[in-house]
């Protein structure tokens, strides 16, 4: 992937907290048009590095860039129109409505004299459809159920009409139900022509629905590509210190990860 | 619904078929609409009211001669002392209503008022200083020293929370810190010193008495310049509203808002505690009233907010003129004795207000 078909990129970034560096001399690419998910065990620098490909975090030193000019040197509303963002906890004001949340996500297309307009209105009735939440539109947001409340958050994105969508460990918190619908979501938007970048915990999950894979370990890629290609026993344990063996698995033919048994495990009739 | 997605069936949970229609119910705003309709014409009764009641009874026919008339007998009342006094109340009032909205709005916490940026502490703590360093002054000095108190106050609140890193829950702590430092710095003084402690007796209840003494086209320029530009920040704030890192991602940057926002509260709440005094209640109670009524959109929110709290503390003070005549109670007990239990209510059905 050459740096001009990256909309998104991370070159030789120092990023962290304060003065405590999580990563150094980063390098990530983010493949247009690709469903890239970032891996790795706890603590190591994967939310840190969505979080300044969101601009939430500046890097200390290097740069991260968007169209190929460093994202902190373009107004934050322009960005905000070609990224969107749905972070790993975001806020539902008290008794807000599920339409006017979604309706929220116009912001960075409205100004001072631009108001609500009906482009507006229907941007928000389509985010709400493909998210299949239009019935909902009228319930408080703070009645929902987990599944219901992610989906509402990633129509309020998808009405900021960004080509970028980046979703921080959007599955954390949900039941296994609602982990895939959302998963499914996410694929349907990939299909669509979006280029999506998230921070996921399971493996096999982000086996199934990635197409890019970027795996972290201490602050840096140590390694990264097609799931098909980078997702084996070496790579795992290299990644998790997790022994396992790979198959395919059977739904969808990518990589499945079996964590071996530590101890030998009786044999169950 | 509510238990369909325990269910073990990994299709959609949603059980009715759906229409893309265009349009969206969003909340109605017919009913917001007629709620300021009916929150203005009980403003222009609330100022027809601070101008015909006071101490001394008249009746319409005499206030309308006060008003117009620079030779009749109730001129000086009506026209040098009731009309500054209701335009003050009313700016004092606006000022005090947004600021608490934008204060609540800003920190996300529904319990927040502006006194927590050390606004009324550090009036005071200027005015006790003034007073115990200058002796006796007047009013209007009074009016000066409160307001830039006010204002390092504020500045030094936010400077302790992180400036630019400052987050809702370090302003907060910072806000208590300051406050308790500055109460404890006020009654120092006042104890050490009885002529500053008369000084300050009156101010620090909270009154409309003296407010014709107040410079009135700056408080009304300062206090309505704010105003308007507090409102054109409903929009960032209700990206606001769905937490920074949400906020960011909808191109608001949080740092930027943060520092316009405190400007503007301490220019709007500066002002108005300098001119009648710390007046809690306004800032805390009607936004909290308000939002019940509006929803939590900020556009609206705002506007309601001020509109109310002029509202409020007009009708405090009128009431304050009423209850005890020909004496009057002033209007900082008034909205305190209003204030108080509705407040002690909030607290005791609210869950702990979020960060």
């Amino acid at each position: 992937m050459t740096a001009s078909q990256s909309p998104l990129q991370v070159q030789d970034a120092t990023i962290g907290y304060g003065r405590v560096a999580i990563s150094e001399g980063l390098n990530v690419d983010v493949p247009e048009g690709e469903f890239t998910v970032i891996l790795g065990p706890n603590a190591c620098g994967k939310s840190t590095l969505l979080k300044a490909l969101a601009r939430m975090l500046k890097p200390t030193a290097g740069h991260v860039l968007l169209d190929g000019k460093d994202i902190h040197s373009q107004p934050t509303r322009a960005v905000a129109r070609r990224l969107g963002l749905l972070p790993q906890s975001p806020v539902a004001p008290d008794g807000i409505t599920v339409a006017d949340l979604v309706a929220r996500g116009r912001y960075p297309h409205q100004g001072i004299l631009r108001q609500w307009s009906h482009r507006d209105e229907e941007v928000v009735a389509e985010a709400m459809a493909a998210t299949d939440i239009t019935e909902l539109a009228g319930r408080g947001v703070d009645e929902l159920s987990g599944g219901q409340r992610q989906r509402v958050w990633i129509a309020m994105v998808l009405a900021q009409q960004t080509p970028l969508l980046l979703l921080d460990e959007p599955t954390t918190f949900l039941d296994i139900t609602h982990q895939i619908e959302v998963l499914d979501l996410c694929a349907k938007l990939h299909r669509e022509g979006r280029t999506l970048v998230a921070v996921l915990h399971d493996l096999n999950q982000a086996a199934r629905y990635a197409t890019h894979l970027i795996a972290m370990r201490d602050g840096a890629v140590v390694a990264e590509g097609a799931p098909a290609e980078i997702v084996t026993a070496e790579t795992v344990h290299r990644v998790f210190d997790l022994p396992c063996r790979i198959i395919d698995d059977p739904e969808t033919g990518t990589p499945l990860v079996i964590p071996k048994a530590l101890a030998p495990v009786a044999a169950v009739a | 619904m509510s238990t369909a997605h325990s269910a073990r069936v990994p299709a959609p949970t949603l059980d009715s078929p759906r229409v893309a229609g265009e349009s969206v119910p969003r909340s109605p705003m017919a009913r917001r609409l007629l709620g300021l309709l009916a929150l203005v014409a009980a403003l222009a009764v609330l100022t027809v009211l601070s101008i015909a009641v006071g101490s001394r009874a008249m009746d319409l026919g005499q206030v309308w001669a006060g008003l117009t008339d620079a030779t009749s007998e109730s001129y000086p009342v009506v026209t040098e002392l009731r009309l500054p006094r209701t335009v003050l109340g009313l700016a004092a009032g606006a000022a005090l209503g947004l600021a608490g909205a934008l204060m609540q709005a800003m920190t996300r916490n529904p319990l927040a008022d502006p006194g927590l940026l050390g606004v009324n502490t550090g009036a005071a703590a200027a005015v006790v200083t003034a007073s115990f360093f200058l002796g006796s002054f007047g009013f209007g000095e009074t009016i000066g020293f409160a307001f830039v108190g006010a204002a390092v106050a504020a500045v030094g609140c936010y400077l302790i929370a992180g400036a630019a890193g400052a987050t809702p829950a370090r302003l907060a702590l910072a806000g208590a810190a300051v406050t308790a430092a500055g109460y404890a710095y006020v009654s120092a003084i006042q104890l050490m010193d009885a002529a500053t402690l008369e000084q300050m007796r009156f101010w620090s209840v909270g009154s409309l008495v003296n407010a014709h003494v107040a410079p009135m086209v700056p408080v009304v320029l300062l206090i309505g310049g704010a105003a308007f530009i507090g409102v054109l920040l409903a929009r960032p704030l209700n990206a606001l509203a769905l937490g920074d890192a949400t906020a960011t991602g909808l191109g608001v940057d949080p740092r930027v808002l943060r520092v316009a926002g405190i400007t503007v509260i301490t220019v709007l709440a500066g002002t108005a505690t300098a001119v009648c005094g710390p007046i809690v209640f306004v800032g805390l109670v009607v936004p909290h009233v308000v939002r019940a009524f509006t929803g939590p959109d900020q556009n609206w929110v705002l506007p309601y907010s001020m509109l109310s709290g002029a509202a409020f503390l007009m009708a405090a003070d009128v009431l304050g003129r009423v209850v005890a005549r020909p004496a009057e109670v002033q209007v900082g007990i008034v909205c305190a004795v209003a204030g108080g239990p509705f407040f002690l209510y909030l607290v005791s059905r609210r869950k702990v207000a979020r960060l």
